[in-house]
């Protein structure tokens, strides 16, 4: 695909990203806010696949839009629909939070390498050409990102695995445990 | 939530597209060396077609296809899985998670072998884990009102 093709998909997905926060926002009915973070994480995983990272554009989209989607609107049929409105003071209150932040990540984008530069750090490791050049005689998988996460850095997903686990666990613990307590009393 | 709410349409047609999403999973999951995936995505999409079947058929049904007595088994399941691998290598007298305890004549396989073992117990631990807290989530309500019933 030519360059000014993927600029302007960049742009139109980019400008929908911006809307649909916006959107998210602005919206007063919960429901069509979690349905519109669905549609919030749907974009970020197609600029993901114009990053080539299809890996993390696949769990993007079946966590992001799908099942987050889902666990939101699940905790909202335990509360309400509607979103109250708040006075004018938390208002520009968050504005102001808004702001600030968005300036501070702006300053730090700033300082970020462009894209693909091959003078970062993360390619002038060594660690990076041996993963790159090594791992189809050690490894042989076509997938280099599943070489990398499974056996190189195995350490890291088994690390991983347990996080989803014991995040599991508090969850259950908070959302099941209390409830035996009150049954008990 | 509720299954009376559903209308035939789709029934229906959730009844034909989760076998698919099922079986996307496993693809997913087994052929994640080869194209884009691994454990984790496979372990969300097999969930998200159980969640599929319990938005439309009611939590009752989903938990007597996949009870949640079984989800708290296979969650630490995968855990042990991946950790038994690396124990395993370390009996074997390699390093941790070294796959190339598993077959010491042809690392290559070793590492196949490694990678699919751990990748099932990722997939395990995070379809079971993702699962519960849906169920959790879903199955509240109505546990509250009981709750409230028994108190009140």
């Amino acid at each position: 695909m030519s360059e000014h093709a993927l600029l302007a998909i960049d742009a139109v997905l980019l400008v929908i990203l911006l809307t649909t926060a916006i959107a998210i926002a602005r919206q007063r009915n919960l429901f069509a806010a979690a349905m519109m973070t669905g549609l919030f994480s749907l974009t970020l995983a197609c600029l993901f696949v114009l990053l080539d990272a299809m890996d993390v554009a696949f769990t993007e989209a079946a966590v992001g839009a799908g099942i987050s989607t889902v666990l939101m609107l699940g905790a909202l049929a335990l509360t309400e629909y509607r979103d109250h409105p708040t006075s004018r003071g938390q208002h520009t209150l968050a504005l102001l939070l808004c702001l600030a932040v968005g300036a501070l990540l702006m300053l730090a984008a700033s300082e970020w390498p462009a894209l693909g530069d091959p003078s970062t750090p993360v390619h002038q490791h060594p660690i990076t050409a041996h993963y790159l050049e090594q791992s189809q005689q050690e490894i042989d998988l076509p997938n280099v990102v599943t070489s990398v996460l499974s056996s190189y850095r195995g350490y890291d997903t088994l690390g991983e695995v347990t996080v989803v686990f014991t995040a599991g666990l508090a969850v259950l613990i908070l959302l099941l445990g209390v409830r035996k307590d009150e049954n008990d009393t | 939530m509720t299954p009376e709410s559903n209308n035939a349409v789709l029934r229906v047609v959730t009844k034909q597209i989760i076998p698919m999403i099922l079986l996307f999973a496993l693809y997913v999951q087994f052929h994640g060396e080869y194209g884009p995936g691994g454990g984790f995505q496979a372990g969300v999409i097999f969930a998200a077609g159980f969640v599929l079947y319990a938005l439309v058929f009611g939590l009752d049904h989903a938990s007597r296809a996949m009870p949640a007595r079984t989800l708290f088994r296979l969650a630490p399941l995968g855990v042990l899985l991946f950790a038994g691998v690396g124990v395993y290598s370390l009996l074997k007298g390699y390093a941790f998670l070294d796959y190339t305890a598993i077959d010491p004549h042809d690392p290559v396989h070793a590492q196949h072998l490694g990678i699919l073992i751990i990748e099932l117990g990722v997939g395990l631990t995070v379809f079971s884990v993702l699962l519960l807290i849906f169920y959790a989530f879903a199955g509240r309500r109505r546990a509250d009102s009981l709750t409230h019933k028994d108190m009140g």
